[in-house]
C-alpha cells in the first residue's frame, strides 16, 4: 500500500502541473484569435479558473472524490464517461500483449539458462539486445508495411474492428470476449486479426526485460543445491526445472513484470498513435495537443489508479509464488 | 590512470562488440559535429517534382511527400537528437548524482523519503509524465530536454544514493572529515569523484532510453516541429505513407534511430565489463 500516498502526490503534482504553468485553456477556448477579454473572462470563470489555485485543488480534489473529472472540451462529453468507453480497448491490447510477452520470454528465457553459451543463448542475446532499440513506432510500422502492404495478410491498420463488420453487443467492452459471448465469431475473428499487430509490437517491446530476467534468475536458481538435490534424488530434469527450479526463478519475474506493466502504458500511447487505436492514451494525446486539461488530468489519473493495482496484484502474486512472503 | 587505459585496451581486445559500439557512437558524434556540410541536399528545401522517389544513386535514402532528400534530413537530424538526449542526461546527472550524494550522505528520514519517493516514482509510466510536463510547459524542444532529465532524474538519484550510502562511513570519508573538510566537500570532493566512474556506465546507457524518448515525444508531435528533421518527427511523416509501400521514409530515420540507440546501450554493457571490480583483477 505504499503506492497510495503516490497516488495523491500524483494527483496534486498533475493539478499543479497543468494550472500553474502557461498555456492558457480559456483563450485557446474563446471562440477564436478575435474573442474579446470579456469572452476570454466568461469562459475563465465558467471553468473556475479565475479562483485562487488551493481553491481550484480542493475542489478538484471533491470532484475527484464524487468520481467527477470535469468535461472534455473536444468529445464534450464527461472525462469519466469518454475514459470508461475507451479503457477496455487500451486494456484489451496491453493484456493480450503482456500474455505474448510472457508466452514467449519465459521458454526463451528457461531454454537460454539451460543451456548457457549455446546457439539459443546468443539468439536470445541478440533478440534482448534489439528489442530494447527498437522504438514501438518505427517496429509497429514495420510490422504494417510486412503484413499489410507486402504480406496483404493484415487489415487495415485503422481501429479494433472491420467497418463492415458487426460490432457485438457491449457487455465488457473487451472486443474478443464480447464477440465470443455473444457468439459472433465473425466479428471475433475481424477484432483479433485487428488486434494481433498491435500487441506483437508491444510484446516485442518488452520481450527483452522479460527474457533477460527469466534467463538471470534461471541460471541463478539451476546452480543451488535444491535443484542437485533433485537431480541427485533421480527426479526427471523436466520435474526439477518446472516445477522446483521456475518456482523460485519467477520471483524476480514478476517483481519486474510490476514495472514492465507500467512502462507498457506509457508504450500504449505511441502504439495506439500508430494503428489509430481508440483507447485511453490516444484520447489523452488528442486533448494534450488541444491543451485540454480535463482528459489529460484524468488521463493521468487513471494510469496512477490502475499503477497501484498493479503494484498490489504484483504483491499478491509473489505471495502466491513464495508462500514466506506474508501479505500483510 | 594508465592501468585503467591498459586494463581497457585489454577487456576491449576480448570485446570487439563494446569497441565497435565505440566507434559507432565516436561516428554519430562526428555526424552531429559536421552535419550540414556533409550532406548535398538542402535538408528543408522542396522540389516537388521529385517526390517520393525511392532510393537511387542521387537520393540514398529516397524523398519524401515534398522531394526533400530523406538522407539529408537523417544525417541534419543527428545534430538535434543527441543534443536533445546529450543535455537532458547531462541536466538530469548534475542535479540526480549531487541530490542523490547528498541525501545518501545525510541519511536519516530526509533519506528514506527520497528513497521511497524515487522508487515510487521509477514504477510510474514515465513517458506519460513527460508527455503531460511537456504539455504543461509548453510545446518546445527545450522543453522536451526538460521533460527528458526529470524522467531520468530518478535514476541518477537512485544509484548515487545508493553508492554514496555504502561509503559513508568508511575509513577514508572519516578521515576526509576528521581533516577537517566541511559536509559538502567530503561529498562533493571525495566521495563524487569515488562513484562517478559507475555512473558513467548509467551515462551511457540513459543516452539511448534518452534519445527513445525525445524521439517519441517529437513522434508524437510534441516539441520539435516540422519541417525542422528530427529522427521522430522524420518517421511521423512517414507514417503517413506506409500503408502504400512508401518504407524508406520510416526505414532510414529508424533505422538511424535504432543505431544509435544501439551503440549507446552496447557501449553502456561494455564500459560495465570495464568498470567491474571483479574483472580486473
Amino acid at each position: 500500500m505504499a503506492s497510495a500516498p503516490a497516488l495523491f502526490g500524483v494527483v496534486v503534482f498533475t493539478f499543479l502541473l497543468m494550472r500553474v504553468l502557461p498555456g492558457d485553456p480559456a483563450v485557446f477556448f474563446a471562440s477564436g484569435p478575435n474573442a474579446g477579454e470579456a469572452e476570454i473572462q466568461a469562459i475563465r470563470v465558467q471553468m473556475g479558473l479565475d479562483k485562487p489555485i488551493p481553491e481550484q485543488l480542493v475542489r478538484y480534489l471533491w470532484d475527484i472524490g464524487h468520481g467527477r473529472l470535469g468535461r472534455s472540451m473536444g468529445t464534450g462529453q464527461p472525462v469519466t464517461v469518454d475514459l470508461a468507453n475507451r479503457l477496455p480497448a487500451s486494456l484489451e491490447l496491453t493484456f493480450t500483449a503482456l500474455l505474448l510477452a510472457l508466452c514467449c520470454a519465459l521458454p526463451l528465457g528457461i531454454g537460454a539458462a539451460l543451456a548457457p553459451n549455446s546457439l539459443l543463448d546468443h539468439g536470445v542475446r541478440l533478440l534482448c539486445t534489439l528489442g530494447v532499440c527498437v522504438p514501438t513506432f518505427v517496429s509497429g510500422l514495420l510490422f504494417i508495411y510486412a503484413f499489410y502492404y507486402l504480406a496483404g495478410v493484415a487489415p487495415d491498420p485503422t481501429g479494433r474492428i472491420d467497418i463492415f463488420a458487426s460490432q457485438p453487443p457491449t457487455l465488457t467492452g473487451f472486443l474478443l470476449v464480447d464477440a465470443a459471448l455473444a457468439g459472433d465469431w465473425e466479428a471475433w475473428h475481424s477484432a483479433a486479426s485487428q488486434l494481433v499487430l498491435p500487441a506483437c509490437t508491444m510484446a516485442l517491446f518488452v520481450l527483452a526485460p522479460l527474457a533477460r530476467m527469466t534467463r538471470a534468475s534461471m541460471l541463478a536458481v539451476l546452480t543451488s543445491d535444491f535443484v542437485r538435490t533433485g537431480d541427485a534424488l533421480g527426479l526427471s530434469r523436466r520435474r526439477v526445472v518446472l516445477v522446483y527450479a521456475l518456482r523460485n526463478a519467477l520471483l524476480p519475474v514478476i517483481t519486474i513484470m510490476g514495472i514492465v506493466f507500467s512502462t507498457m502504458l506509457g508504450a500504449n500511447v505511441l502504439v495506439e498513435k500508430v494503428f489509430s487505436w481508440p483507447g485511453v492514451a490516444s484520447y489523452a494525446l488528442d486533448a494534450l495537443l488541444a491543451s485540454d486539461y480535463a482528459p489529460v488530468q484524468g488521463f493521468v489519473l487513471l494510469m496512477a489508479l490502475i499503477f497501484v493495482a498493479v503494484n498490489l496484484l504484483v504483491d499478491l502474486l509473489y505471495g502466491l509464488a513464495d508462500p514466506r512472503v506474508s501479505v500483510a | 590512470m594508465n592501468a585503467t587505459l591498459r586494463h581497457a585496451a585489454w577487456v576491449l581486445r576480448g570485446n570487439p562488440v563494446t569497441l565497435a559500439a565505440g566507434l559507432g557512437v565516436l561516428a554519430l558524434a562526428l555526424v552531429a559535429l559536421l552535419g550540414p556540410s556533409l550532406v548535398a541536399y538542402d535538408p528543408i528545401a522542396s522540389n516537388v517534382p521529385q517526390a517520393l522517389q525511392p532510393p537511387s544513386a542521387a537520393h540514398w535514402f529516397g524523398t519524401d511527400q515534398l522531394g526533400r532528400d530523406v538522407f539529408s534530413r537523417v544525417v541534419v537530424a543527428t545534430r538535434l537528437d543527441l543534443a536533445i538526449a546529450a543535455s537532458a542526461v547531462t541536466l538530469s546527472f548534475a542535479v540526480g548524482a549531487v541530490g542523490g550524494a547528498f541525501c545518501g550522505y545525510a541519511g536519516g528520514r530526509l533519506d528514506r523519503w527520497v528513497g521511497r519517493f524515487v522508487d515510487v516514482l521509477m514504477a510510474f509510466p514515465l513517458f506519460v509524465l513527460a508527455m503531460a510536463l511537456v504539455a504543461a510547459l509548453g510545446n518546445r524542444v527545450e522543453n522536451i530536454i526538460y521533460a527528458t532529465a526529470i524522467i531520468n532524474l530518478p535514476f541518477y538519484v537512485r544509484f548515487a544514493r545508493a553508492e554514496v550510502n555504502v561509503r559513508r562511513n568508511q575509513g577514508w570519508v572519516e578521515a576526509a572529515r576528521c581533516a577537517g573538510n566541511s559536509h559538502a566537500s567530503v561529498v562533493l570532493r571525495f566521495l563524487l569523484p569515488n562513484v562517478l566512474p559507475a555512473m558513467a556506465v548509467q551515462v551511457s546507457l540513459n543516452l539511448g532510453w534518452a534519445i527513445l524518448n525525445a524521439a517519441g515525444l517529437s513522434f508524437l508531435g510534441l516539441g520539435v516541429r516540422p519541417p525542422t528533421p528530427e529522427w521522430g518527427i522524420l518517421v511521423a511523416e512517414g507514417a503517413r505513407f506506409i500503408t502504400t509501400g512508401k518504407w524508406w521514409l520510416v526505414v532510414c530515420p529508424g533505422g538511424a534511430l535504432m543505431f544509435a540507440v544501439l551503440c549507446f546501450n552496447l557501449l553502456g554493457d561494455g564500459l560495465r565489463d570495464i568498470l567491474d571490480p571483479r574483472l580486473r583483477t
